[in-house]
C-alpha cells in the first residue's frame, strides 16, 4: 500500500529512530512509504490541556496535510486515539462544515501501526529478530481509546528469539497523561515508581510500548535509577532482523 | 459543605496531594482497600453475561432522568403525599439545613440518629443541627470513629481508611467505652460499637438518612447498606426524615431490578450488599408514623445545565471509579478538599460550586480512561474532564501565562517552518540543561519532570532531516546510475 | 409552607430552563437477562450454597420435617423466647419455647431480651443468596427482624427465583409495602479492612429451606 507517513512531532524530534525503524519495517514489507514534510502536531497536547480552540489550526493542517492519503499510519497510538476521538469534536467546535465533512473522511484512514499490520494487512509475523528478555506495557490510549486489544502482544510473540515476559498491572497508567506530568509531578511519580517496580520485577531487559511519550516517562524513570532497563517502541523490535 | 464557602477555592489539588503521598498509612491502607476492591469487583461483574447490558440500560435510564428531571420530581413528590410521607424542596444546602431542624425540632428531639449519607455531608447538617442545639449521633462504624476522632471522611465508601486498628481503641477507649477493657481487636472494636448504637438506636425518637434511589412512580425510597445501622434507624425512631439530591431519581418500581445489580457489584463487590431497605411514605404498624422526604437541589440544576457536564449527576456513588484510579488510590479523598473525591467528584465537584472555586480538579487526572470502564453507569469521566479544562482555560483568560505559551507553541505548530526552527533551536538550547549527555534539569514549568526523572538529549538529526538525507542520497545514487547508463 | 412553596417553584424553573436547549435522549433498550432459564434443582441449590457463603446456617427439610427442625435450631442456637408475627402457624412454634406473638405489638425492650425471631419470607433470590421479607405472610414488621439476635427463617422451593429481575417482578405488585432484601448477616470492613460480621442485626442467621410437597 501507499502509506503516508505521520512521525509525531515528538517522535520527529526526540525518537528519529522510531520513524526510522517504522519506514524500514514497511518498505521490507513491501508498502511505500511517504513523508508529507509539512506536518506538524496533531494538537493533543493543547487540545488535552484545555486549549480545544488553540488546536483547531492544528486539526486543519493535519487534514490539509493528509487529507489525500490512501492511508496514514502513526507510530503512536496516543497520536492516532486524537485524531480518532477527538478529531471530529474539535471540528465540531470549528462549526466549519467542511472541516468536519474532511475529518469524518479522514479518520477511517488513519491506523496505529500495529493496528494496521495486523487489522489492515492481515500480518502478525513480520520476519522480525530480537534476541532479548522483553516486556510490554499496554498504554491507555492504545488500550482504551483504540482498544488494539492483543494486537501488539500477537505481534511481538511472533518475533523471532525474543523472550517475552507479561508485565505485572499491565492494565495501570504509568503515570504520564501528558501535561498531568509536570502539572501534578508529584503523583506522576508515584505513579511511575510503581510501573517501574513492575517492570524490574519481570527481569526484563527492554521494556517496549506502542507510546514513546509513555517510555519517555518510564525511561526517564528508569534511567534516573541507573536501574539498566532500556525502553524501545515497538516498531524497533518489529523493524529488527537478524541482518542488523 | 461540598467545599466550605467561607475558605474560598478549594486546596489545589498539586499541593495537597504531595502531602497525602508522604503519609505512609495511608498510602498502605488505600493500597490494600483498592487492590482487595478492584478484584472483588472484577470477579462479581466478570460472572454476569449481561454486564454490559445492565450498564447500557442503567445509563439510558438515567439520561432519561435527567432528561425529564421535572416532571419525575412531580410525579416522587405526589407518590409520596399519597403514601402519607411529606416533602419539602430546598434551593440550597442552607435551606436544607434549616428545614431539617425545623423538622427535627418540631418532633422534640435534641438527638438524632444518622445513617451515613453524603448528601448530608455535602449540606454540612451535623454542623448545622449542633448549632440549634441537636447531635446528630452517626451511626456507621466509619463515620461514628471519624465523629468521635472530629474528622473528615477520606473514601465515599471506607471513610476511616487512614486510621488503623488501634488508634481506633484509644479513641474508645476515650469516648464510648469508657470502663471497658478493650483490645485492638477488629472484632471487639466492631462489638464495642454495635453496643454503643444499640442503646442510641433503641432510645431514639428521630433518624436522618439520605437515600440511594427515590422512585418516581410509587414514591419508594431505597437505602443499600451492609452494618446494618440503616435497617435501625429506618424502622425504629418515631420520625424519619430523608434527604436527597434530586438527581436520586429512578423512574419505576421495576428499574430497581437494574440498579440493584449495578450498584452492590460496583461498590463492595459482592453479588448483593447485606441489607436494602425499601420504604414508601407511612405503613400504619411498621416503622416511623412520620415521614419527611427534603429534595436538594444545591448546584444540581447548574451541572443540569451544561450539556456535556450532565452527565455526572448519573452517578450512583459506587466509588468503582474511586477504586481504580491510579491517583485516587495514591493520593486518598482529602487531597481532593471536597465531599465527592476521585474521578466523579473530578467533574462533580467543579460543576457544583464553581470552576474558579475547583479549577485544579479536572486535572487531577492522568486522562487513563479506566473510571470510563468501570462506570456502572458509563458516566464518560475523560470527555467531561476535557470540557471542564476547556472551561478553566476560557476563564483563566488569554494574559494567563500559560496561555500565551500555548497560544505561541499552536502558531509553531501551524506551520512547518516555524516547527523546523524551533526544533533546531530547542537542540541548541538544550545544552544548558544538560549533565553527561542527559536533561536532568528543567527550568519554569517544566521543572516537575526532572525533579524524578532524567530526559534524553534531543537528538542530532531529527526524522525529517534523516528522511530528506536519504531522499538526496537516494536521487544521487539514480542519477549515478542514468550517468553509467548514458556515459 | 409558604417559604418551601417558593422553594419548588424556584427549582423547578431552574430544572426547565436547564433543560431549554437539550436534545433528546433515545430510549431505553433493556436486553439484559429478565429470565434465569435453568432448572429447579439447581436453582435452589445455588441459593443454599450462597446462603453458606455468607454463613448462614441452612437445611434442606420435607414439609413435615419443619417443625422438629425449627425446634432443633431453637435448641441448638439457644433459643428459649422466640419472636413470632401473629399468623406464623401454630405448629411452627416448639413446645418449650415461651412464644412472643406481636399482637399486640412487642416493645423494643421485649424485642431487645429475646433471643430470636421466626418468620417466613417473600421469596428468596438464588444468584445473590437474597432473602427478601415484604410484610406479607408469616413475616410480620420490619422491627421483629432486626432486633432479636437470631433469626430462623423459613423459605418454601415455590418461593425461590433464580435472579434478581425474577425477584423485583414478585415485588412490583404491591411496591408500597416496607421491603428489606437480607443478603447474609451484616458485615464492615472499616477497621483496617478485616471483614467482621453482625454488626447490627441478627448475627445468626438460619434458613429452612422447604422442598416442595409431592402430591
Amino acid at each position: 500500500m501507499r502509506v503516508a507517513l505521520f512521525i509525531t512531532c515528538f517522535n520527529d524530534t526526540l525518537f528519529p529512530d522510531v520513524g526510522i525503524a517504522t519506514t524500514r519495517l514497511l518498505e521490507r514489507l513491501g508498502h511505500t512509504v511517504q513523508f508529507p514534510q509539512a506536518q506538524t502536531c496533531c494538537g493533543q497536547m493543547h487540545y488535552n490541556t484545555g486549549y480545544q480552540r488553540e488546536s483547531i489550526p492544528l486539526v486543519r493542517h493535519f487534514v490539509e496535510v493528509f487529507g489525500d492519503a490512501e492511508v496514514v499510519v502513526a507510530p503512536s497510538a496516543s497520536c492516532v486515539g486524537m485524531v480518532r476521538e477527538l478529531y471530529p469534536k474539535a471540528a465540531a467546535l470549528s462549526g466549519d462544515e467542511r472541516l468536519i465533512t474532511a475529518v469524518r473522511d479522514l479518520v477511517p484512514r488513519v491506523d496505529e501501526l500495529g493496528e494496521f499490520l495486523v487489522k489492515r494487512t492481515g500480518i502478525v509475523d513480520v520476519g522480525a529478530y530480537f534476541p532479548h528478555r522483553v516486556t510490554y506495557h499496554a498504554t491507555c490510549h492504545s488500550l482504551r481509546v483504540l482498544h488494539v486489544g492483543d494486537i501488539p502482544w500477537r505481534l511481538l510473540q511472533a518475533v523471532k528469539g525474543i523472550d517475552l515476559v507479561e508485565l505485572p498491572n499491565v492494565r495501570e497508567c504509568c503515570g504520564f497523561g501528558g501535561t498531568f506530568a509536570v502539572k501534578n509531578a508529584d503523583t506522576s511519580v508515584a505513579m511511575l515508581g510503581d510501573k517501574v517496580r513492575s517492570v524490574l520485577d519481570t527481569g526484563a531487559e527492554v521494556v517496549c510500548a506502542a507510546d514513546t511519550s509513555c517510555l519517555m516517562h518510564i525511561g526517564g524513570g528508569l534511567h534516573r535509577l541507573r536501574a539498566g532497563v532500556r525502553t524501545i517502541h515497538l516498531a524497533e523490535i518489529l523493524a529488527n532482523t537478524e541482518e542488523d | 459543605m461540598v467545599a466550605p464557602a467561607h475558605v474560598g477555592p478549594l486546596p489545589a489539588f498539586p499541593e495537597a496531594a504531595k502531602t497525602a503521598l508522604a503519609d505512609t498509612q495511608l498510602r498502605r491502607n488505600l493500597a490494600k482497600a483498592t487492590t482487595t476492591i478492584r478484584s472483588k469487583r472484577g470477579n462479581v461483574v466478570g460472572e454476569l453475561p449481561d454486564w454490559e447490558e445492565l450498564r447500557a440500560a442503567g445509563a439510558a435510564i438515567k439520561a432519561d432522568v435527567m432528561r425529564h428531571l421535572d416532571r419525575y420530581l412531580l410525579q416522587l413528590e405526589e407518590s409520596v403525599i399519597h403514601a402519607g410521607g411529606q416533602v419539602h424542596w430546598a434551593r440550597d444546602a442552607v435551606e436544607a439545613n434549616a428545614i431539617i431542624t425545623g423538622l427535627v425540632q418540631a418532633a422534640g428531639a435534641e438527638r438524632v440518629v444518622k445513617v451515613k449519607s453524603l448528601t448530608t455531608d455535602e449540606i454540612g447538617l451535623n454542623a448545622a443541627l449542633r448549632r440549634a442545639g441537636i447531635t446528630a449521633v452517626e451511626t456507621d462504624l466509619a463515620e461514628l470513629i471519624i465523629q468521635l476522632a472530629d474528622e473528615s471522611s477520606s473514601h465515599i465508601l471506607v471513610p476511616a481508611i487512614h486510621k488503623n486498628r488501634s488508634e481506633i481503641r484509644d479513641l474508645f477507649r476515650r469516648t464510648i467505652a469508657r470502663d471497658e477493657d478493650l483490645s485492638d481487636e477488629p472484632q471487639q472494636l466492631t462489638a464495642a460499637a454495635r453496643r454503643y448504637l444499640r442503646a442510641q438506636f433503641l432510645a431514639a425518637e428521630v433518624a436522618i438518612s439520605g437515600a440511594n434511589f427515590g422512585v418516581a412512580e410509587t414514591g419508594t425510597v431505597a437505602v443499600v447498606e451492609s452494618e446494618g445501622n440503616g435497617r435501625m434507624c429506618l424502622t425504629l425512631p418515631r420520625t424519619l426524615i430523608t434527604v436527597m439530591g434530586i438527581e436520586k431519581i429512578i423512574p419505576t418500581f421495576q428499574d430497581f431490578e437494574v440498579f440493584l445489580q449495578l450498584l452492590p457489584r460496583s461498590s463492595t463487590g459482592e453479588r448483593m450488599n447485606p441489607y436494602t431497605s425499601l420504604w414508601t411514605g407511612v405503613t400504619p404498624g411498621d416503622g416511623p408514623q412520620t415521614f419527611h422526604l427534603v429534595l436538594l437541589d444545591n448546584g444540581r440544576t447548574q451541572v443540569l445545565a451544561d450539556e456535556v457536564g450532565r452527565q455526572a449527576l448519573h452517578c450512583i456513588r459506587c466509588s468503582a471509579c474511586l477504586n481504580i484510579c491510579p491517583v485516587y488510590s495514591r493520593t486518598g479523598g482529602h487531597a481532593y478538599g471536597s465531599v465527592y473525591p476521585g474521578p466523579i467528584g473530578a467533574i462533580l465537584t467543579p460543576q457544583l460550586v464553581g470552576i474558579e472555586r475547583a479549577k485544579t480538579l479536572p486535572y487531577a487526572s492522568s486522562l487513563c480512561g479506566a473510571c470510563y470502564e468501570v462506570c456502572p453507569v458509563k458516566i464518560n469521566i475523560p470527555d467531561v474532564l476535557l470540557h471542564l479544562r476547556g472551561q478553566i482555560t476560557a476563564h483563566a483568560g488569554a494574559l494567563n501565562p500559560e496561555a500565551i505559551v500555548m497560544r505561541q507553541l499552536a502558531a509553531i505548530f501551524a506551520s512547518p517552518k516555524r516547527y523546523e526552527r524551533a526544533q533546531k533551536l530547542g537542540r541548541q538550547g538544550q545544552r544548558v540543561f544538560m549533565h553527561d549527555g542527559v536533561i536532568d534539569h528543567l527550568p519554569g514549568m517544566l521543572a516537575g519532570w526532572t525533579h524524578a526523572r532524567d530526559l534524553q538529549a534531543l537528538p542530532n538529526q531529527t526524522f525529517r532531516e534523516w528522511w530528506r538525507q536519504r531522499q538526496r542520497e537516494n536521487e544521487r545514487a539514480s542519477e549515478g546510475g542514468r550517468e553509467k547508463e548514458i556515459g | 409552607m409558604a417559604e418551601t412553596a417558593g422553594a419548588k417553584e424556584t427549582v423547578l424553573a431552574r430544572i426547565r430552563a436547564a433543560l431549554d436547549d437539550a436534545s433528546e435522549v433515545g430510549p431505553v433498550v433493556r436486553t439484559y437477562r429478565w429470565h434465569d432459564d435453568r432448572e429447579r434443582a439447581a436453582i435452589i441449590a445455588e441459593l443454599v450454597d450462597r446462603l453458606r457463603d455468607y454463613k448462614a446456617h441452612v437445611e434442606r427439610i420435607a414439609p413435615a420435617a419443619l417443625p422438629s427442625a425449627i425446634a432443633d435450631a431453637c435448641a441448638r442456637h439457644g433459643i428459649r423466647r422466640l419472636v413470632a408475627p401473629a399468623d406464623v402457624p401454630a405448629e411452627w412454634m416448639p413446645a418449650g419455647v415461651e412464644a412472643l406473638r406481636d399482637d399486640p405489638p412487642l416493645a423494643n425492650e421485649a424485642l431487645d431480651e429475646s433471643d430470636g425471631v421466626l418468620t417466613g419470607c417473600a421469596f428468596a433470590i438464588a444468584q445473590t443468596g437474597t432473602i427478601v421479607l415484604d410484610g406479607g405472610a408469616h413475616q410480620g414488621r420490619r422491627a421483629l427482624t432486626l432486633v432479636p439476635d437470631r433469626h430462623l427463617c423459613v423459605v418454601r422451593e415455590e418461593q425461590v427465583v433464580g435472579i434478581v429481575p425474577e425477584g423485583i417482578t414478585r415485588l412490583v405488585e404491591q411496591p408500597t409495602r416496607p421491603i428489606t432484601f437480607i443478603s447474609g448477616p451484616s458485615a464492615t470492613s472499616d477497621i483496617e479492612l478485616s471483614r467482621v460480621e453482625g454488626v447490627h442485626g441478627p448475627r445468626t442467621l438460619h434458613v429452612l429451606v422447604v422442598e416442595t410437597a409431592r402430591t
